[in-house]
């Protein structure tokens, strides 16, 4: 395959021909992805799939006016014709058709060492079998598993009237186990995933092990949780899946699209104490495998590390090209689209809390009374007012500075700038969490990590 | 006969005799267009198109299915599909219950569900309908403070489905809808509104209607305050209720059910619910926005009624979860676009409408919550247990009546107990883009955390 997808001179006559009505800026995104997934369900490999999709989206900029139109049909004519209907929007029309030349490629090759394609699918099936006996040995509670394992190689070359042109080879492993457990309070459910931008390297038989067991246990632990209680309490989140609590509490009101309308609290806080000085926010596509890196982002600008709440105050928000250029500035490489049927947009990669100094230990020790949180599920947040939501999938009561019974599922509540400031320990135990992140109907692949660390006061939504 | 339903028989027509194929092709047109301060944001058009196939062999055990999907209906494209099917089947482990659909009798209703004023309509109408739902919500109170997006989209969406075991049906469905977000604010904080409006075509939208449904929901939840934690009765508007009876649609799919990850399971003739609760799906009422004369194995769809009275009465199937359970498909298969393989599942459920309006409902409660929007759904419903905790906005009852709004708090219950609890049903049903309808329903027992 080759890496380039589409000629250099049909990429040109494609954006020559996009901007030919008179637009400020144009751009060709051409992408081929194949995916494959393996679900095992009661220990019967329930299917296996394979799928391809490849096309080109085209962008055209007038004002502040973005049309858009995308083809399955890489051919010059196909091309041509999505230019075409992109440039409708630019309705002054005039110019004739604009000649752009394009450099060399700028080509970012995986890093990856064990490509999808390279393994046998008989050795996934194995995989799945092992992780279905590794859980099931963890007790007869276990009542059902379901193992799913999928991979993705992700080609694309994108070119623009500015002169970019980059291609980048993305390749994502996940494997996801969950659990139920079935007792006489009813069934219980455990989760956990194994997700990275890496090749089928990351599935080692000692992280694959970990995961079903992780996902068992929850599951029977949960087997005797009570109702989470209903009010608000201090909350100690253990590192890692707490993370999403700072993607979804401030990382979404951090993004360009929504601070340019003013649809964020967080707009025109820059140099101000927005959270407690334990507070250092990141927002980082280069760490390498992670769940949310890229060498490029999806407008071909190299994925960086942008601090974005440095000792609790505000630094910078995260930028993709069309709202860095309305502010005279440069693109952060947050710029990410689902795939070459949608816009990019401003997107996080993977989002963090620095570590901090306190032991994780003693931060459960020095809480009286509160909600130990060892997993988080999905959130949700209005940008406008901050406010949020996440669920606890995996929880227990603080009693005494003892964690003590496991707790139901349930969710948390909270205003973003408001839980910003009540944070008041940071461990040194940090670690990273896969997620994945909906935003106006586009999914992309995120990272969040945290330390363990407490919150003074969180509203739980529990029946109690 | 389409050209669709054609181009899924030529593929067909590789199947050889030790196989058994299905194809499911699609193609749709889509047009999407975002006002912001009077002039076009963004305006997207694409027609996309893709073929999904299965391919069985039956085994000494039973069959083993394989599948693959291209998003694009190219011979090469289509040819790489098939072959990687065809590679896949011999992974899966052999299921005596795996099979295909093969035609049942039931005869499929007729629907008129396109309205070609989608195509017809010209694209500066389109544009002008976002522009002016833009305007009408700046315009429309002055302490709407800003329009995060004021869209126009719409789409005609075709499906054709054939299969070596005798199936042979495609269908076809437009849709136009404008929406928008309102924030408004008082100086102290902001809040947020939606609007919408939803119908077949351009000319079935009410622009000015989804403009004050947004200015409304902004603009009275100005000044929230979060109450402190109680137990209480909730009374959802439609929007929310429709979520609700879409969780519970959930727990009535016989697949979840036959993989014991339904917290009905094993209940049917039960009272599950308070005795003037009755839920039932039909895709046959063209009232409904997903209405479809074929489910997603190509079978007729029907009625079926999954709770009467407040009996656990019937689950929904597709042909393989029917065939594990030992009955009949109901015609409820539902597939996730080119990429998904069938499974049972809901997709016009509606709630027999009670005597009472939204206002006499709020005045028989007394005191209690009016729930307006949910947030952390995904997050904070647990259909195997039942355990239901999501975030909320909305207004307190006090007297009988509508007071202050309140936010940042959540209500939780479990579905079991909230089915029970039910203790009015509305007579206001409103029609939505989703896999329920809504009406004002009141669950009483909920627990309202707040400060």
């Amino acid at each position: 395959m080759k890496s380039i997808l589409v000629e250099r001179d049909v990429l040109e006559r494609a954006l020559g021909t996009a901007m030919e009505r008179g637009a400020e800026f144009a751009e060709v995104f051409v992408e081929d992805r194949t995916m494959t997934s393996a679900t095992l369900d009661q220990r019967r490999v329930e299917e296996l799939s394979s799928g391809r999709d490849r096309g080109a989206g085209i962008r055209v900029v007038v004002g502040d006016t973005t049309g858009f139109a995308h083809t399955a049909d890489l051919s010059q004519h196909g091309l041509l014709a999505a230019a075409r209907a992109a440039a409708s929007v630019a309705r002054g029309g005039g110019g004739g058709v604009r000649e752009i030349a394009l450099g060399d490629l700028d080509d970012h090759p995986t890093r990856s060492t064990t490509l999808p394609g390279d393994v046998d699918k008989a050795r996934k099936i194995e995989l799945l079998m092992h992780a279905d006996d590794v859980a099931r040995s963890e007790g007869s509670s276990i009542t059902q598993v379901q193992i799913g394992l999928g991979d993705s190689t992700r080609r694309f070359v994108v070119a623009n009237s500015e002169g970019v042109f980059a291609a980048d080879h993305q390749v994502r492993t996940r494997f996801n186990v969950s659990c139920v457990a079935s007792g006489d309070t009813g069934m219980q459910t455990g989760y956990r995933p194994i997700a990275g931008t890496r090749g089928f390297e990351i599935l080692t038989m000692e992280a694959v092990e970990e995961a079903a067991r992780g996902a068992a246990r929850q599951a029977i632990t949960k087997l005797d949780a009570r109702p989470a209680p209903s009010g608000e309490l201090p909350v100690v989140l253990a590192g890692g899946s707490g993370g999403i609590l700072f993607h979804e509490a401030c990382g979404h009101g951090l993004e360009a699209d929504a601070i340019l309308k003013q649809a964020s609290v967080y707009a025109g806080q820059v140099g101000q104490q927005v959270a407690s000085p334990l507070v250092t926010l990141v927002d980082d596509g280069t760490v390498l495998g992670e769940w949310g890196y890229l060498a490029l982002d999806d407008e071909g600008r190299p994925g960086a590390r942008n601090v974005l709440i440095e000792n609790g105050v505000l630094t910078d928000y995260m930028w993709d090209y069309l709202r860095a250029r309305k502010e005279g500035r440069v693109s952060s490489g947050n710029g990410r689209r689902q795939s070459y049927q949608h816009l990019p947009m401003v997107r996080m990669t993977n989002t963090y809390l620095l570590a901090g100094e306190s032991d994780a230990d003693e931060i459960v020790a020095q809480t009286p009374r509160g909600v130990y949180v060892a997993q988080l599920g999905g959130g949700q947040v209005n940008t406008a007012t901050g406010d949020f939501v996440f669920g606890m999938t995996a929880a227990f009561m603080i009693e005494d500075g003892r964690i003590t019974a496991p707790l139901r599922d349930c969710n948390l509540i909270g205003n973003g700038p408001e839980i910003l400031q009540r944070v008041d320990a940071v461990a040194t135990d940090f670690s990273m969490t896969p997620g994945t992140c909906g935003k106006d109907g586009q999914s992309v692949p995120v990272g969040t990590g945290q330390a363990t660390m407490r919150l003074t006061g969180v509203t739980i939504g529990g029946a109690s | 006969m389409s050209d669709l339903l054609a181009r899924a028989e030529r593929i067909l027509e590789a199947a050889n005799g030790d196989e058994q194929i299905e194809v499911y092709v699609s193609t749709g047109v889509d047009t999407e267009v975002q006002a912001y301060q009077g002039q076009i944001e963004q305006l997207s058009t694409a027609t996309s198109s893709g073929v999904g196939i299965r391919v069985l062999r039956d085994g000494a055990a039973g069959a083993q299915v394989g599948t693959a999907w291209a998003g694009s209906l190219d011979d090469a494209a289509v040819a790489e599909a098939l072959r990687e099917a065809r590679d896949n089947v011999r992974f899966a482990t052999e299921d005596e219950f795996m099979a295909f659909a093969r035609p049942d009798g039931v005869a499929s209703v007729t629907l008129e569900l396109t309205d070609d004023a989608v195509t017809t309509t010209p694209l500066d109408d389109k544009v002008a309908m976002a522009i002016e739902l833009e305007r009408l919500v700046r315009a429309g109170d002055p302490r709407i403070r800003q329009v995060d997006s004021a869209n126009y989209s719409d789409y005609v969406a075709e499906a054709a489905i054939v299969s070596s075991t005798g199936v042979r049906a495609s269908y076809a469905r437009s849709g136009a809808y404008v929406s928008v977000e309102a924030i408004a604010s008082d100086g102290a904080s902001d809040e947020t509104g939606w609007g919408l409006s939803a119908g077949r075509a351009p000319g079935d939208l009410d622009v000015a209607k989804a403009a004050q449904d947004a200015i409304l929901r902004a603009t009275r939840m100005l000044g929230s305050v979060k109450p402190a934690s109680m137990r209480c009765t909730a009374v959802f508007d439609p929007r929310t209720a429709a979520t609700l009876f879409a969780i519970i649609g959930g727990a009535c799919s016989g697949e979840a059910v036959v993989r014991g990850r339904s917290f009905f399971a094993g209940r049917i003739g039960e009272m599950v619910a308070a005795p003037l609760f009755t839920l039932f799906d039909d895709p046959t009422d063209a009232r409904h926005f997903s209405a479809s004369a074929f489910d997603g194995e190509g079978l007729a769809c029907r009625r079926n009624v999954m709770i009467e009275d407040g009996q656990l009465r019937a689950f929904v199937y597709d042909t393989v979860s029917a065939r594990r359970a030992g009955t009949a498909s109901t015609g409820s298969a539902v597939r996730g676009g080119i990429a998904g393989s069938p499974s049972a599942g809901c997709r016009a459920l509606q709630v027999v409408p009670g005597d009472l309006d939204q206002a006499e409902i709020i005045r028989r409660v007394g005191h209690g919550i009016f729930v307006e929007s949910l947030m952390g759904v995904h997050s904070g419903v647990n259909p195997i247990s039942g355990d239901f905790s999501v975030g909320v906005t909305g207004l307190m009852i006090r007297d009988g009546q509508l007071a202050e709004p309140v936010r940042e708090i959540t209500v939780a219950s479990t579905l079991q107990r909230m089915l029970l609890d039910v203790v009015h049903v509305g007579n206001d049903v409103e029609w939505l883009p989703s896999s329920a309808s809504g009406l004002t329903v009141a669950i009483e027992g909920i627990a309202l955390s707040g400060s």
